[in-house]
């Protein structure tokens, strides 16, 4: 287990919190119960199984939804 | 594609903007009708296609959101040929948003502030031992760095060699330089203001004291309320109500017009906006004043607060005890006091250390046939005299005299809340200290603050006896104090307190407090950032800074006033909008995207106005 934190462009609206969890939350391999989408600091925290999947297409996917990825940061659970 | 268009959604707003104003310009002056439609036509198409999109995402992940009642509304309006509406909404919408957001990061400046004193690069030694910058994310523990006059600290570390003064104000909010040598500890985000140090990094990132600090502040401001879980839970279901009440109305009554209407005035902005906004505009305003708050729940326990449970030692007083009242009698005072050092120097008594600070330099000569006597005192032999240093009762022990005038300086000191130490040399008696700790500068003025504010009881707990702690009650004007208490009496205190549902805070140092700061429903830590303080507790004061407390209290009182506000322009908007719309001629699309985004714009302004807040 991994846990991952990925700043975000500045969110604007509470729903974009929804989209992003909601997104994030149907990846494989990634910890539903871990997943936090913190609305004033634009950050996403979870933790996840490095072998089944990557930071990369967590990137992919909030950033197929329309918010830009500033960086992350992967550590040791 | 759908990437550019949503990072072109300011030109798109610009562009709708001139379009709708060329289509009125047409139409109204030169009622030229062709041009006019398809100036709004145009518009509507480029306004809505960043809406659409953002639709189309929310629905692939399973969320009704608000773009999507903005996307059939402006569909609808198409539809029925009113391209006059479906330009204005589209362009509000985007507008709106665009201000939002502007907004939104004034209210979130506080905070950023504060994330951006964090170190981005360092020096590290690499294996050739020259150093090199690197991110501060390649740090890792052990690696040694060097650190130049004016740069911050990247890591928590110790130091290995050089010195210098370092500004830890990030840390304790103190703004005096601290001076640093080998072996010192030092923490990132501290500004070295002058010399060069080499360190061994020890935490690094979120490990570190400065790091935590921020992550407490940033997990803090997104914390939610039990109200605001409502409120989130309630919006999870109330946009897909709108859409379906939006469906049946145009069901029963055929009326499209009516329906996209409903769509647009149903819209929850303000609603789901209104309390984040005061949450982090109030936690912001917190974190610049040395404030640091845990989240939504605590700003509400706070300032609906009932009693102030205090520590006394460290908390309400200074914490080291030092001479306050000092007698002498007879001559020889000098070799007394002498004598008295000699004996003190070799006692780790508490009261020893206080007397010792209060002599200073003095002639110190070699202790003989020590002998300490249990709740009384210290006797020994020293240059041949016979000394006996302690309480009164082991003065008349020993059969020393006490003059009529030592015996009314006893009963003063007593009174002023002093411990007392007697020296008696060779049976007579020539010194008469009172020592005590001293309370906290400001301390009496804030805690009338606190009153006023409206906390009812002020109450201190105290391990010291009770005599020194009425002396300190006396002074400070409290509610009740309790001495001879030991941790776990404290928190025995603090508990049968909740269970007659008063709402507690309870002070402390952080250490072995740490089951009453647990217990009680606000635990205020007095932490200078050490992590068990800033861990336990609900609240922590920067710097251990008494006087931060009355400005916490009012600031949770004002924050949840705010949030009050908010909740009320809120509901009151979208009630306004649905009647008007069944019971008014004048209400359409248009209107109600520009109250609706109106009412978003005033939350977040009202929520802005706790950034300034002071205590007056």
């Amino acid at each position: 287990m991994k846990k991952a934190t990925i700043q975000l462009d500045t969110l604007a609206c509470p729903s974009c919190v929804q989209k992003i969890e909601n997104a994030v939350k149907s990846m494989d391999g990634v910890e539903k119960d871990s997943v936090k989408v913190l609305f004033n600091a634009s950050k996403v925290k979870f933790d996840f199984d490095e072998e089944r999947l990557s930071v990369e297409d967590t990137e992919k996917a909030i950033t197929a939804l329309g918010y830009d990825v500033k960086k992350s940061q992967v550590r040791a659970k | 594609m759908q990437r550019w268009i949503l990072g072109k959604k300011n030109q798109i707003t610009l562009a709708g903007a001139i379009l709708i104003v060329i289509g009125f310009i047409s139409s109204l002056g030169f009622k030229n009708e062709i041009v006019a439609v398809w100036a709004l036509v145009i518009a509507s198409v480029i306004g809505a296609a960043p809406i659409a999109i953002q639709a189309y995402q929310a629905l692939r992940v399973k969320v009704v959101s608000i773009d999507v009642l903005v996307t059939m509304a402006v569909v609808g309006a198409f539809l029925i040929k009113n391209y006059e509406e479906s330009a204005i909404v589209t362009f509000l919408f985007l507008f709106g948003s665009f201000l939002e957001q502007r907004t939104l990061n004034k209210t979130r400046s506080a905070i950023k502030e504060l994330t951006e004193m964090a170190p981005e690069s360092a020096l590290k030694q690499m294996e050739n031992g020259e150093f090199e910058e690197v991110e501060v994310d390649e740090v890792d523990v052990g690696d040694i760095l060097l650190v130049k006059t004016g740069a911050k600290i990247p890591v928590d570390g110790t130091v290995l060699s050089g010195e210098g003064s370092i500004n830890e104000a990030s840390i304790t909010g103190e703004s005096l330089p601290v001076s640093k040598e080998e072996g010192s500890n030092v923490f990132a985000g501290t500004i070295l203001d002058n010399g060069t140090i080499q360190i061994v990094a020890n935490r690094v990132g979120e490990d570190t004291t400065f790091g935590k600090i921020i992550e407490l502040v940033e997990e803090a401001q997104d914390s939610k309320s039990e109200a605001e879980r409502f409120i989130d839970g309630f919006s999870k279901y109330y946009t897909p109500a709108v859409l379906l009440l939006g469906i049946i109305v145009w069901a029963f009554s055929r009326n499209l017009e009516l329906a996209i209407t409903i769509l647009v005035l149903g819209c929850p902005g303000a609603l789901v906006i209104g309390v984040p906004v005061s949450n982090v505009a109030g936690i912001g305003n917190g974190a610049r004043h040395g404030v640091l708050l845990k989240g939504s729940e605590v700003i509400k326990d706070f300032s609906r607060l009932d009693t102030m449970v205090f520590d006394k030692t460290g908390t309400l007083t200074v914490g080291n005890p030092s001479v306050a009242e000092k007698e002498y009698y007879g001559d020889n005072i000098d070799e007394a006091l002498g004598y008295l050092a000699s004996v003190e120097r070799e006692s780790d008594h508490p009261l020893a250390k206080a007397v010792l600070t209060e002599i200073g330099e003095t002639q110190f000569s070699p202790v003989e046939n020590t002998e300490v006597i249990k709740g009384g005192g210290v006797t020994a032999n020293v240059n041949g005299h016979r000394i006996a240093v302690g309480n009164v009762a082991l003065m008349e022990n020993e059969g020393v005299h006490i003059s009529k005038q030592a015996r009314n300086d006893i009963d003063r000191f007593e009174k002023g809340g002093n411990s007392l130490v007697l020296t008696a040399v060779d049976g007579e008696l020539k010194i008469l200290m009172g020592v005590r700790d001293q309370i906290r500068a400001g301390v009496k003025e804030d805690l009338k603050r606190l009153k006023r504010l409206g906390v009812k009881n002020l109450i201190m707990l105290s391990g010291d006896n009770q005599g020194t702690v009425d002396v300190v009650s006396r002074e400070l004007g409290l509610t009740e104090a309790h001495g001879n208490m030991l941790p776990e009496d404290k928190s025995a205190f603090v508990k049968k307190l909740i269970e007659k549902g008063q709402i507690v805070a309870f002070v402390g140092d952080g250490v072995n407090d740490s089951p009453s700061l647990a217990l009680a429903n606000i635990g205020i830590a007095m932490g200078s950032g050490t992590d068990v303080a800033i861990e336990t507790s609900d609240v922590v004061l920067m710097n251990s800074d008494f006087s931060r407390l009355p400005h916490g209290l009012g600031l949770t009182k004002a924050i949840a006033r705010n949030m009050k506000q908010n909740i009320v322009i809120a509901i009151g908007v979208v009630l306004f909008l649905l009647a008007s719309v069944f019971f008014s001629e004048w209400m359409n699309m248009s209107i109600g995207m520009l109250v609706h985004e109106g009412s978003i714009l005033v939350v977040i302004l009202n929520g802005m106005r706790l950034l300034r807040y002071r205590l007056r």
